[in-house]
């Protein structure tokens, strides 16, 4: 197997002495899709706000491309090329699509916005996502159904040849078609070489897409299994603690 | 560039109805007709700017124009413009705080507390009042600085900080100035400010570089998309922007171009202040549409999370709104002590509130996120066209006061009703 573009391994997370991430190892690999299925309040969301570094660790040691490195700040995780779709999205209803998947990254030319350029890389990738349902690029994102606005925030996740693109329950809020539609991109993405990690608790959607499935149970990884060579029963005795993994615990 | 397709060309049957056009637009596609069509689906959708203001406006003038002989003076014009100018320039500080969906309460009494030290520096301590002035902006700045501190940094709500400071700098003003005292305002540079005109000529200048200015921009502007490859709007629109710039410009400064003058002496020209709340304007407007910070300042207003997770460094540009917002209080107290003549103890004490009025009555919305300069500058003419009506009319205080009050709450109603309204066109899509 490929090398990992990403390995963490003994992340720890206490909000307080509520204790969430209790030494996790997760790894994904470039060119595939890694899913990180677990219940309600497992940590997942949690594990994925460190690598993005708006919620930085308490411990453990992140490595990417072999090096170890800091995520303290968001800009770090999007310097490395770290995208992170988030399960509610945040994305800023006041402005428009192309200020909003150019927000903390703008083109500028003199110090000032060059909205021709940004509005063009904008309308290409959405394009490049088979994008048809939105009307303008310059539609102000208050005015999009919860699909349209799925669909902005992964493309704003790609807009910057992402390397790692997280998204947290992205099919959560959607109907059959646009479902398809972004498990389809996200197919794509790893297609492209990129490296996915894909929440979610719909279990069809993960067996639809993914290459691994690692299970987060109350703050540990229960399992790291390959897709193919698992059943859906498996997995969810590993989501509801009916099973354990012995080689997977560390 | 050779798999761009126009809509037209794609399928079999075009289809006119901009739902079905297959590839993303940009929303400046169309006609003038289009693009008057997506202007009012906007306006429906309670994007209304400041188009109730300037209705108001127009209302207003009408109004007092037939209830009062002198109110379409020449003479009143000028006034009006110089009696907006302290209220225009506090609406347009007070604009970087609410568009983070914060609010300055102090701002008026950091005026007045500035205009103070800067007039006893200069009065009784003989400091040359450009020393003087330097220092009174650097205490504008200061004082933005500790509002920002315990906002930004510290997390107490704006509300309660300014509020802190509007009582604390009441006292401190009274400190300054010593109860009962009074301070004349003698330095013919500062009376010059709200008393003195420009030639007719420089006026008529003014026009044409402004005109000069915004078309450069407008084509700058597009040619930098042509580079990038994305439509332009039709360029008659540009046309159209210049010819009402050029008309309402031309008719002010036709206007203010005429002697007003009521007896021997000649009194013509542009007010001085006019060019100084322009130039702030257009940077003010530069800087919140074609800058980083500017950017910011909306998406913080929008969603602070989202701006935090997307690496903005939200702190920091809060901690900024509110030193800009004091700064340009500051300005603000400069033009009243022009016109007024004299600091007393009470300085901004009483103008904030219709700062803040000013603001939301132009469209700058109280929830954050919303509004430009521009709409506080037309929410200020309108309070000020309020002001100098009822006067004319002989009413006073009172009714102006009340009037003022029933304008707000009405301009509130129509920011909270409009903000449903786009919330509530999420779900209809
Ligand atoms: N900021 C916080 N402060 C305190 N506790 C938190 C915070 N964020 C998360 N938690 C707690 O951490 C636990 C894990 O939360 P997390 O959001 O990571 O779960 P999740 O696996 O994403 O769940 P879901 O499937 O519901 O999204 C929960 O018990 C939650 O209450
Ligand atoms: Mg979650």
């Amino acid at each position: 197997m490929d090398a990992p573009l990403i390995e963490l391994s003994g992340i720890m997370k206490s909000f307080g002495p509520v204790s969430v991430l209790k030494g996790v190892d997760l790894r994904a690999y470039p060119g595939k899709v890694t899913a990180l299925v677990g219940d309600n309040g497992a940590g997942k969301s949690t594990l994925i706000k460190g690598l993005a570094g708006v919620q930085p660790y308490d411990g453990g040691v992140v490595k990417f491309d072999g090096k170890p490195v800091a995520l303290h700040s968001p800009r770090e995780a999007a310097r490395l090329g770290i995208e992170v779709v988030y399960q509610d999205l945040a994305l800023c209803d006041n402005l428009d699509i192309v200020q909003n998947m150019f927000l903390g990254r703008e083109e500028t030319e003199f110090g000032t916005f060059d909205e021709g350029r940004m509005e063009k890389d904008a309308s290409d990738t959405l394009r490049s996502l088979s994008v048809r349902t939105v009307k303008s690029v310059r539609q102000k994102v208050s005015s999009l159904s919860g699909g349209q606005r799925q669909t902005v925030a992964i493309a704003r996740a790609v807009l910057k040849n992402a390397r790692l693109v997280i998204l947290d329950e992205p099919t959560a809020a959607l109907g059959v078609a646009q479902t398809e539609q972004v498990l389809h991109l996200v197919s794509r993405l790893a297609e492209q070489g990129v490296a996915v990690i894909l929440i979610s608790h719909n279990l069809a959607d993960v067996f639809e897409v993914a290459d691994h499935i690692d299970v987060l149970y109350l703050g540990q990884m229960v399992a790291h299994l390959d897709a193919s060579e698992t059943t859906r029963d498996d997995v969810v005795g590993y989501i509801t603690g009916a099973k354990v993994q012995q080689e997977a615990t560390a | 560039m050779s798999t761009q397709k126009t809509p037209s060309t794609t399928g079999p049957a075009p289809d006119t109805s901009v739902h079905d056009v297959e590839l993303i637009g940009s929303g400046q596609e169309g006609t003038i007709g289009d693009q008057a069509r997506a202007y009012v689906q906007r306006l429906q959708h309670g994007d209304m700017g400041a188009l109730p203001a300037v209705a108001g406006l127009v209302v207003l003038t009408i109004l007092f124009s037939f209830l009062s002989p002198f109110f379409l003076t020449e003479r009143n014009f000028a006034n009006l413009l110089t009696q907006a100018a302290t209220l225009v320039m506090l609406g347009m500080a007070l604009v970087f705080v609410l568009l983070l969906g914060e609010i300055d309460l102090s701002a008026g009494v950091t005026s007045g507390m500035t205009m103070a030290l800067f007039i006893v520096l200069v009065n009784v301590h003989a400091v040359p009042w450009i020393l003087a002035l330097v220092i009174a902006f650097a205490a504008g700045i200061l004082t933005g600085t500790f509002i920002g501190f315990f906002v930004a940094r510290v997390g107490i709500p704006s509300f309660v900080v300014t509020l802190g400071l509007f009582l604390g700098y009441q006292g401190l003003t009274l400190l300054i100035i010593g109860s009962g005292g009074l301070y004349r305002v003698q330095i013919p540079e500062i009376r010059d400010i709200q008393n003195s005109n420009m030639p007719v000529w420089a006026g008529w200048a003014m026009l044409g570089v402004i005109l000069l200015i915004s078309a450069g921009m407008s084509f700058w502007d597009r040619a930098r998309r042509t580079r990038a490859g994305v439509p332009n709007r039709t360029i008659s629109l540009v046309w159209i922007k210049l010819g009402v710039i050029a008309v309402i410009g031309g008719a002010a400064v036709a206007v203010l171009s005429r002697n007003r003058g009521q007896s021997v002496g000649v009194v013509e020209g542009v007010p001085i202040v006019v060019p100084i709340v322009l130039v702030i304007l257009w940077i003010g407007t530069f800087v919140l549409d074609r800058t980083r910070f500017g950017r910011y300042l909306y998406a913080i207003g929008g969603n602070a999370e989202a701006a935090r997770r997307s690496g903005v460094k939200v702190m920091l540009i809060r901690w900024t709104a509110f030193i800009v917002c004091s700064t340009l209080a500051v300005v603000s107290g400069l033009f009243s002590i022009s016109k007024v003549g004299s600091v007393d103890a009470a300085a901004g004490r009483e103008i904030v509130l219709s700062g803040v009025a000013a603001a939301v009555v132009g469209g700058v919305s109280l929830f954050g996120g919303r509004g430009r300069l521009l709409h506080a500058a037309i929410g200020a003419l309108v309070i000020a066209v309020i002001t100098n009506g009822l006067g004319l009319l002989n009413l006073g205080a009172g009714v102006n006061l009340m009037v003022t009050g029933g304008v707000l709450i009405l301009a509130a109603t129509v920011d909270a009703v409009s903000r449903v309204r786009s919330g509530g066109s999420l779900m209809r899509t």
